[in-house]
């Protein structure tokens, strides 16, 4: 089972019915199997914090959901995650492609990448980094943990869990 | 009319559906017209009740009506194309089109000057997109929901706004209401 099957299966596992995205050439793997299970309605965004309100009403009409995106949209999300998904408590888990570290080609986006943790702890919001393979056995519990508090929760998985470029 | 007085207009006809109602005095207005439990309240997050409402449209089988106004469309204009592409009939988009930022001060919008709301849902690919004079809105709004089409209502309106208060309520208390109203 490839990483990606393996991330979608875990979604499924949980009951994880609605995934929103906006695409990363990291995390094309994972969007490809969410498009394809038919167990996932699969609505790709324009922006990530339309994905966020796709992904409030998509929860409060019964299914569960997640958002696919890369870390530079916490630039872009951070008025949505404290005014919607955090004021109303709601449940968010984020899979999130980590830019900008070890491997990266692209000098831009290491200047997002030194601010996406702080950002996130600023923000209060639960942040666990994939960085090994093995890192992503945790992702059941962390997405049972998210839809227990109903909290926004991150998931970063950078380059080198992805096995580089 | 205003947005107010096409608020009233509307109100027995969506007061039995499920509603997401823009930010800011459309909220605190409806609020104040006709409280319901079938109502979501957006408190913040500006542009982003027609992303919800299709959340919501496309996760449960009820009606689902999306009360929008031309600055919050414009400010979120992506949600058109993923609206267009994902067709849920049991959605109806309202955009209350007056021209204006009615929420902080009626500063004009460019769809009161040169941009026609409507003929950009239509290229962006929204099948059913009507134009309406704020007379007709509720009448249009009830031949939507009789036909259970995905639709795109722009109602025109002139500018201006009442006194209304705040809405207090606690926004989980909105939130957990609503959910059960969805769910009953
Ligand atoms: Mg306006």
């Amino acid at each position: 089972m490839s990483i990606s099957e393996q991330i979608v299966r875990d979604l499924v596992a949980n009951n994880i019915a609605f995934v929103t995205t906006v695409p990363c050439k990291q995390l094309g793997g994972v969007i490809d199997a969410v498009e394809a299970h038919p167990d996932i309605m699969h609505v790709p965004a324009n922006k990530e914090d339309e994905g966020m309100g796709l992904c409030a009403g998509a929860w409060m009409g019964g299914k569960r959901p997640m958002i696919i995106m890369q870390n530079t949209a916490i630039g872009v999300t951070i008025n949505t995650l404290v005014t919607l998904t955090q004021f109303y408590r709601m449940p968010l888990p984020m899979l999130i492609s980590y830019r900008g570290e070890l491997k990266e080609p692209v000098a831009c986006q290491a200047e997002m990448a030194v601010h996406t943790k702080a950002l996130l702890a600023q923000l209060n919001i639960p942040t666990y980094h994939f960085h090994k393979q093995a890192d992503a056995d945790e992702l059941d519990a962390i997405l049972k943990y998210t839809f227990m508090c109903n909290k926004p929760v991150a998931i970063l998985t950078d380059a080198t869990f992805w096995g580089g470029y | 009319m205003n947005r107010s007085d096409i608020l009233r207009d509307i109100a027995p006809v969506i007061r039995d559906h499920l509603v997401v109602c823009n930010i800011g005095l459309p909220s605190q207005e409806l609020h104040m017209i006709d409280d319901q439990p079938t109502n979501f309240y957006m408190l913040g997050t500006m542009g982003l009740a027609s992303s919800i409402g299709l959340g919501l449209a496309l996760s449960q089988p009820k009606q689902v009506i999306a009360i929008d106004g031309d600055g919050s469309v414009l400010t979120n204009l992506g949600t058109l194309p993923t609206i267009a592409n994902n067709v849920a009939d049991n959605y109806i988009l309202l955009i209350i089109d007056n021209g204006s930022y009615g929420s902080t001060g009626d500063q004009p919008t460019y769809a009161g000057k040169k941009t026609a709301l409507a003929a950009v849902a239509r290229a962006c690919g929204c099948d059913t997109v009507v134009e309406v004079a704020a007379k007709d809105t509720a009448q249009a709004l009830a031949d939507a929901l009789a036909v259970r089409r995905m639709t795109v209502i722009v109602a025109k309106c002139d500018s201006g706004n009442i006194k209304v208060p705040v809405i207090t309520k606690d926004p989980v208390v909105i939130r957990d209401r609503f959910m059960t109203a969805v769910r009953s």
